[in-house]
């Protein structure tokens, strides 16, 4: 056991000690005995601390990374909650599956994907991930090996789709995968001037397999929500296999904080948005470039400098999303703070899969802020307020500062879900916003 | 000529099981040897849901006395064999050694006597059939004595020699004998190690060891720095070593 382990979250904040980082090998191994509490960590690919347990134990699950048997018939893949979705993908593809939902990045474990109930640019006809987990094995302080299903253990099974991984520790999972005609998407992507815009081309879309828009943060006024609207769908008539991934480039050091700053956001969305052109762009892809943009930037969180950065993501109501967005986008262009990345989705109809699960009917906005301190942590508390007001919810597998009033406002099934924690877990997350 | 009959003692080791992914990603038929029946299954379906093809024995293989028909098992049941990878081993608690000589001993049956027995036996019907690989993992460990886990090292080097001689005894009979030598791996058996810049992942080492077993000769640093960090640790006169209390 190793003490004082600092383990850094993607956006670098908050910066926390552990009392010991215990890795976990095989999953018929009994949960190890701590004298504090303890919480799985995967790839450390949330953003704030919700993946973290300051003073506490962290279980490593990465060695947890083996499959247990792959049905190539049916698509049903039963493997380890350490394996990341990336290597899955390499493993099934080559079959005809795939995973029906994946979130940006592929670096992410199946037990990550579960426990945030991740969602993807096809929400709207896909639902999230935990839509498509047809069973896990659940490993609790109390009750030892729980095996949970949607007819089986019904309630500890939605407590632990997006229970971040409070409810025990997952072994593995069942998940069902999906037949995909190729390795390749046919991408169309045109610019938009507004967020009418934004919502027409959502509409106008619903049918498509992905739809995702990228949207300049920093324009005011008439231009607010000008952006590009990208749309794809799986190629039909693609038959080679996608070029072999190649280990890219990487930001090897954090970036001094004055690189990336609005001038220079405002430069990049410029160059982006003039690619867009007024008419549709039509390209063909390798699937893997179109959903996960970034993994060929190794470590790009490091952009952001050593102060790190918090991403804020909310859902609001489809009502009167428009105005609530207007609101925040306005928000966010009158602090000057530069967004590099926002992004923008209509979500699908579809019923949450967890009690604690995030994607929910209505738009969701996600932004990037470089952390400067209490005016940054100011406006986001802002944000949120338009949030609340608009009985929205913000992800909490991206947060690291909203208010236990905001996580209570988010998730109306919170103290049910409670009954339902694991007594010997918990996380630095988990104790901030449920005092 | 690519090895594709492969006998893999000690499986469940982390960096057995990434060589296994890997030579299973190449349609490679493996035959696993391990003394954990869960781990053992545990592997075994991982790489038979990745498509290879793998058969088990489950031995403790510090009962060298089974050595012979375990070997004779994985010919048998792979139709032949063309390479052997031993991975088995264990990191002894020196200070606990340093305490009992029986410990000490029962390490050195372990890290020692039973990869030199399986290679003995390897090699006789290697040599027989006029071809074969014969890879196992010594350490670092081995090229020199230091206070901090002198039993381990010396288990190592003892096995480092063995290799050596018999590598020597099969020139020019068309069979390798190749001794892979490790620095820091990032393994459960290094899990309660501070891990700095010279820690290697399981599979970098693994892509390693699957290279020599294609074509590795001698002796093969994982990875290759550790071949200058060992030599200048070779070559250090005696009292400056001692004063870098290693």
């Amino acid at each position: 056991m190793r003490d004082a382990e600092e383990v850094l979250p993607w956006g670098n904040y908050p910066r926390v000690r552990h009392a010991a980082i215990v890795p976990v090998y095989w999953r018929h191994q009994p949960l190890p005995s701590t004298t504090g509490t303890m919480l799985p960590l995967g790839l450390a690919r949330s953003y704030g601390d919700s993946a973290l347990n300051e003073g506490g134990t962290l279980l490593a699950t990465r060695g947890l990374d083996r499959l247990a048997a792959f049905d190539r018939e049916h698509g049903v893949v039963r493997c380890e909650a350490g394996v990341p979705l990336g290597r899955l993908l390499e493993i099934v593809e080559p079959h005809g599956w795939s995973l029906p939902v994946v979130p940006g990045t592929a670096h992410v474990t199946v037990g990550g994907a579960l426990a945030n109930d991740v969602h993807g640019k096809n929400h709207h006809v896909a639902g999230t991930f935990g839509h498509h987990v047809a069973r896990f094995e659940l490993l609790r302080s109390d009750r030892g090996r729980v095996q949970c299903s949607p007819t089986e253990e019904r309630d500890l099974f939605r407590a632990t789709l997006g229970g971040l991984g409070l409810t025990g520790l997952i072994t593995w999972a069942d998940l069902q995968l999906r037949r995909i005609p190729s390795q390749w998407v046919d991408v169309e992507t045109r610019r938009m001037a507004g967020l009418d815009e934004f919502f027409a081309l959502s509409a106008e879309s619903a049918a498509h397999e992905y739809t995702v828009a990228w949207i300049d943060a920093l324009a005011r006024g008439g231009a607010a929500g000008r952006g590009l609207f990208m749309r794809a769908n799986p190629a039909l008539d693609a038959t080679q296999p996608p070029p072999a991934a190649r280990s890219g480039i990487g930001i090897p050091f954090d970036w001094p904080a004055a690189v990336l700053n609005r001038h220079a956001v405002r430069a990049f969305n410029a160059l982006y948005i003039a690619r867009g052109g007024g008419q549709w762009r039509r390209s063909r892809q390798p699937t893997r470039k179109f959903l996960f943009p970034l993994d060929g930037i190794a470590r790009w969180n490091r952009m952001y400098g050593k102060a790190g950065f918090l991403q804020h993501q909310s859902v609001v109501p489809r009502a009167d999303a428009a105005s609530k967005l207007r609101e925040m986008l306005a928000e966010v262009a009158r602090s000057g703070g530069a967004s590099f990345l926002t992004v923008l989705k209509v979500f699908g109809e579809r019923e949450p899969a967890g009690l604690l699960s995030f994607a929910r009917p209505g738009v969701t906005l996600a932004l990037d802020l470089p952390m400067r301190g209490e005016a940054t942590l100011a406006l986001l508390e802002r944000l949120d307020a338009v949030v609340r007001d608009a009985g929205g919810a913000i992800y909490p597998a991206k947060d690291a500062r909203m208010s236990p009033a905001t996580f209570r406002a988010s998730f109306p099934a919170l103290e049910e879900f409670a009954r339902h924690v694991d007594p010997a877990f918990s996380s630095s997350l988990w104790r901030r916003v449920h005092a | 000529m690519k090895p594709e009959r492969i006998v893999i003692f000690g499986a469940t080791s982390a960096i057995a099981q990434a060589v296994a992914r890997r030579l299973a990603s190449r349609g490679a038929r493996l035959h696993l040897v391990a003394r954990d029946p869960d781990k053992l299954e545990a592997v075994r379906a991982d790489l038979a849901a990745r498509g290879a093809a793998v058969t088990t024995s489950l031995a403790d293989l510090d009962v060298v006395e089974r050595h012979e028909a375990l070997v004779a098992e994985a010919f048998e049941t792979l139709g032949g064999l063309d390479a052997a990878l031993l991975a088995q081993g264990t990191l002894p608690d020196q200070a606990a050694c340093e305490r009992s000589f029986d410990r000490t001993l029962a390490e050195w049956r372990t890290n020692f006597i039973a990869p030199a027995s399986l290679c003995a036996r390897l090699a006789d019907r290697f040599e027989a059939q006029g071809a074969g690989v014969i890879a196992a993992i010594s350490s670092v460990a081995g090229d020199r004595g230091r206070r901090s886990n002198y039993v381990y090292g010396t288990a190592k080097g003892a096995l480092s020699t063995f290799l050596q001689g018999l590598r020597g005894r099969l020139d020019s009979t068309g069979v390798r004998v190749v001794t892979i030598k490790p620095g820091f791996v990032d393994t459960p058996m290094t899990a309660s190690f501070r891990k700095g810049a010279l820690w290697a992942t399981p599979d970098q080492v693994a892509a390693g060891i699957v290279a020599a077993l294609d074509h590795g000769r001698g002796e093969v640093y994982l990875p290759r720095f550790w071949w200058a960090i060992m030599f200048v640790i070779r070559h250090l006169p005696e009292r400056l070593f001692l004063k870098l209390r290693i």
